[in-house]
């Protein structure tokens, strides 16, 4: 989808457009979007401030300019202190930056990110995570990012857009979606799932009662496994007609029923729960 | 330890059988009646003319190799379409088949009773026997080179960084100027380093469709046999002399830069055996017809 927004690719159907001007026959030098590719794709052969430099060189600005424009670039995305080496000189992380300071170079009407932590390890990724949302605050760009990692896109996106084999499932708020799921596929992409009554739920929607408080609707299930996870507790359960399922638990709502394993206790859907909206396919 | 030792002796006794002594000997026979023979047998106005034509060959049909060898890779490796496959084998043709088939093929068809030679005659512009057909036997013959070397770059490299440059707006010529040239420029100039060596070493091609015309369509090595087959040894050594001083000046240009030369993707020690590889078959088939005396 990057690379048909970007002109790298032609669309089989549809048009591309970009503040409100269509660009689906633009060729892709023309249509000033910046794009940050997987693997950077780095001009190897040029120091980082070539590289940065690149789109403005192309485009005949003054020379005191770009080098003003690129010095601002590389202090924003904090590797002016390696300017003058190549890339392969660089870090994961560093290249990674560099080659986002390349694209916002051309000020781009669109910022188009391919996994751009895909390769990074888990700390660094998290790290450029709040970075990057942070950058964003400055810079204010529409921004497409694509990942797989759906924990990445509901900490960097102000609108998630679930894609499954190419096709749209649904475009939404990552509360919205998280919520209020088009279907079974994006409920499940997007958080753990448990099955319950014949249904999917998030495995912290179902609620645990002990003999005492229990609502009409609880099913009696059977403890079969508690497992500490530092802030939460997970609690595998038999039902009464033999189907497991599990359950979420706080630290302290599961010290409170004190959960061992073998266990009777009674489930039930929480009030305030993640349903598959019916209205749309 | 005396297995590698034992290795190293037998290469080395090879290479010198092969390759030393007898190119050693030529310069030793070369300079056997006096330095002023071999500068007089050179600076003959036959002698002369055969650097002359040489070089001229060699300016016109390494910079159009280089051209069209890169236009060759670039479309091997950029486009999808049939027959691209086709394309890629066909540049190995002049490699696989010898020399005098290629030229006896350009005589077929660009000679005076060739399908495009009497065309072309009728426009004035002689081919077979004529600076042209030296220039595109040469050109035929080595046209392997740069694509061979510069292909496989181009592969390894990708069009990630193409698409970025295009992506940051520049023109399909200034991302080949400035993105794929530079990427590709190390392989480009080994290719055209075993280029020019060939076109300067090229015999067989160039004695079939040059008629071989003293002072007017005779090369180096064309100069080296006439000078064999006229009984003048010291024309023929003095003529080889320069033909190898020629070509390791190429190689002392364009292939010692040792940060080039790692780039490259092949061995650098492939360098000069290979281009003295392309020096020598035109000594052998001249002594050969010594022989034959």
């Amino acid at each position: 989808m990057l690379r048909i927004v970007a002109g790298l690719e032609e669309p089989d159907a549809g048009t591309v457009e970009v503040d409100g001007r269509d660009m689906t026959n633009v060729p892709v030098r023309e249509r000033g979007v910046g794009f940050c590719f997987q693997h950077y794709a780095p001009f190897r052969h040029l120091t980082v401030r070539r590289n940065v430099a690149f789109g403005l060189e192309v485009r005949k600005r003054p020379k005191p300019e770009v080098r003003r424009r690129v010095d601002e670039l590389l202090e924003l995305v904090r590797i002016a202190h390696v300017a003058e080496r190549y890339p392969s000189q660089l870090s994961g992380g560093q290249r990674q930056r560099m080659a986002l300071a390349r694209a916002l170079a051309i000020e781009p009407s669109v910022l188009l990110l391919d996994e751009p932590f895909g390769a990074l390890d888990a700390q660094v990724r998290q790290q450029l995570r709040g970075w990057l949302r942070e950058l964003h605050e400055k810079i204010a760009v529409t921004t497409l990012f694509v990942t797989h990692d759906q924990e990445e896109a509901m900490a960097i996106a102000d609108r998630l857009a679930v894609i499954n084999n190419g096709r749209l499932e649904q475009v939404g708020s990552p509360g919205d979606l998280y919520d209020h799921p088009a279907n079974d596929f994006v409920l499940s992409f997007l958080g753990p799932v448990t099955e319950f009554d014949g249904e999917l739920v998030r495995p912290h929607d179902l609620v645990v009662h002990g003999d005492g408080d229990r609502p009409v609707s609880a099913r009696p299930a059977v403890v079969e496994r508690v497992t500490h996870l530092g802030f939460e507790v997970r609690v595998d359960l038999r039902l009464d007609r033999g189907d497991a399922a599990w359950a979420q638990l706080s630290r302290g709502h599961a010290a409170e029923l004190s959960l061992s394993a073998g266990d009777r206790v009674w489930v039930a859907r929480a009030v305030e729960r993640a349903v598959v909206a019916t209205t749309s396919a | 330890m005396r297995r590698r030792i034992v290795l190293r002796g037998v290469v080395l006794v090879y290479v010198s059988l092969l390759v030393t002594v007898p190119v050693g000997s030529v310069f030793y026979r070369a300079f056997d009646r006096g330095v002023a023979a071999a500068w007089d047998a050179v600076t003959s106005p036959p002698g002369l003319h055969a650097l002359w034509l040489t070089v001229i060959v060699a300016a016109i049909a390494v910079p159009l190799d280089a051209v069209f060898g890169v236009g060759v890779a670039l479309i091997v490796s950029r486009h999808r379409f049939p027959g691209v496959f086709l394309l890629d084998a066909l540049v190995d043709i002049p490699l696989a088949l010898s020399p005098v088939v290629v030229g006896l093929s350009l005589v077929l068809v660009y000679g005076v009773t060739g399908w495009f030679g009497r065309t072309l005659a009728g426009w004035g512009i002689q081919v077979i026997f004529s600076l042209p057909g030296i220039v595109m036997a040469c050109a035929a013959v080595a046209l392997p080179y740069v694509v061979r070397e510069v292909l496989p770059v181009l592969e390894e490299i990708g069009t990630d960084q193409e698409q970025a440059a295009a992506t940051l707006g520049a023109r399909p010529f200034t991302v080949f100027r400035r993105i794929t040239l530079p990427s590709i420029r190390a392989g480009l100039a080994y290719g055209v380093t075993l280029t020019t060596a060939r076109v300067l070493g090229e015999f067989g091609a160039v004695s079939i469709v040059s008629g071989n015309i003293e002072g007017r369509t005779q090369t180096l090595t064309l100069f080296i046999q006439d000078s064999i087959n006229n009984l003048n040894p010291v024309g023929a050594y003095a003529g080889s002399v320069l033909l190898a001083v020629l070509a390791f000046c190429v190689l002392g240009i364009l292939g010692t830069d040792p940060k080039k030369r790692r780039l490259s993707w092949r061995s650098t020690s492939a360098t000069s055996p290979s281009s003295l590889g392309t020096l020598l078959p035109s000594m052998a088939s001249a002594s050969v017809s010594q022989q034959d005396r």
